[in-house]
């Protein structure tokens, strides 16, 4: 049987997954039909042992659960650790784009978001991309970039 | 399963800008929501502390990779460390990679983190990067709003 608990871990989901055996295994059972060994090692090059030692290590991931029908044990794919572990990549997804949507607003010369609200915030944005290339063009230097940074601060002062 | 996230932002600031805003360890922790204890340098420990609201108890700690100016930023972290006596040193971490490039009118920015099928199998850390996954949300949603609004 499938071990509910380490499913709720995504990281053996990953590290299952990570493999293109594996992978095409799940691929094989993601139908929801049941099957056994010798149906799976079909067509996948490796031997019986081989085959069974990648679907243990997708039983232990609570990617597929096994279940014994007479002196044969059959393998079924379960859906829900990939799709736990694809909310969990939702979710750190979610937070970089909060942290690069920060990231936006503090080099584009918004202190805070309360500014970014204030109306004609395009229309500075644009000047600032104009401004920005040209001393981009010009120079390098540190300085040239903290004097900019200084104008800006005091046209918002 | 893809074990990386990738994310490409445009930016309307000059390249060397937002080097600035990604290497300075203050301008750094300014937008990320970290108070850094000093600025980063190859091969060493950044600490610190989350700042971000209801997160404060969660630490910051980065081993910077590569620092090449004003093309990549990179540091392996524990996205997970919330408790402060722990040695997380020698943690299993993820890879976080900053790209720039230039482009007419901005920066190019891409950040890339990868290596999540090494994370410890401990659920309890999991979960705690998995909780208040509403208001992330809502955040993510609000900024989306004024970026693209």
């Amino acid at each position: 049987m499938s071990r509910a608990e380490s499913a709720a871990d995504p990281a053996p989901v990953f590290a299952a997954l990570g493999d293109a055996t594996r992978l095409r295994l799940v691929t094989r059972l993601s139908d929801g039909e049941p099957r056994s060994i010798t149906q799976l090692t079909g067509g996948l090059g490796l031997t019986r042992q081989g085959v069974t030692k990648h679907l243990r290590v997708l039983e232990e991931a609570g990617l597929v659960s096994s279940i014994r029908i007479g002196r044969e044990s059959r393998f079924a794919f379960t859906p829900e650790p990939v799709a736990r572990a694809r909310s969990y990549l939702d979710t750190v997804s979610l937070q970089w784009d909060d942290a690069l949507g920060r990231l936006q607003h503090f080099v584009e010369g918004e202190p805070d978001m309360e500014q970014a609200r204030k109306p004609g915030r395009r229309t500075d944005m644009k000047q600032d991309t104009v401004t920005a290339a040209g001393a981009k063009r010009r120079a390098r230097s540190p300085g040239a970039a903290v004097d900019r940074t200084a104008r800006k601060r005091q046209r918002r002062g | 399963m893809q074990d990386r996230i990738e994310k490409t932002i445009e930016l309307k600031a000059p390249v060397d800008r937002v080097w600035r805003a990604l290497t300075d360890h203050e301008e750094f922790g300014q937008w990320f929501r970290a108070r850094l204890d000093g600025p980063f340098r190859v091969g060493e420990v950044s600490r610190g502390h989350i700042t971000h609201p209801g997160y404060e108890h969660f630490r910051w700690q980065a081993t910077v990779q590569a620092m090449e100016p004003e093309r990549l930023f990179s540091f392996t972290w524990c996205p997970y460390s919330d408790n402060p006596d722990a040695d997380y040193s020698r943690e299993p971490t993820t890879l976080v990679e900053f790209r720039l490039e230039p482009i007419a009118g901005g920066t190019r920015l891409s950040i890339c983190e990868s290596g999540f099928s090494s994370l410890p199998d401990d659920p309890r850390r999991i979960e705690a990067l998995r909780m208040n996954t509403e208001g992330w949300d809502a955040q993510a949603k609000y900024i989306a709003a004024h970026v693209e609004g």
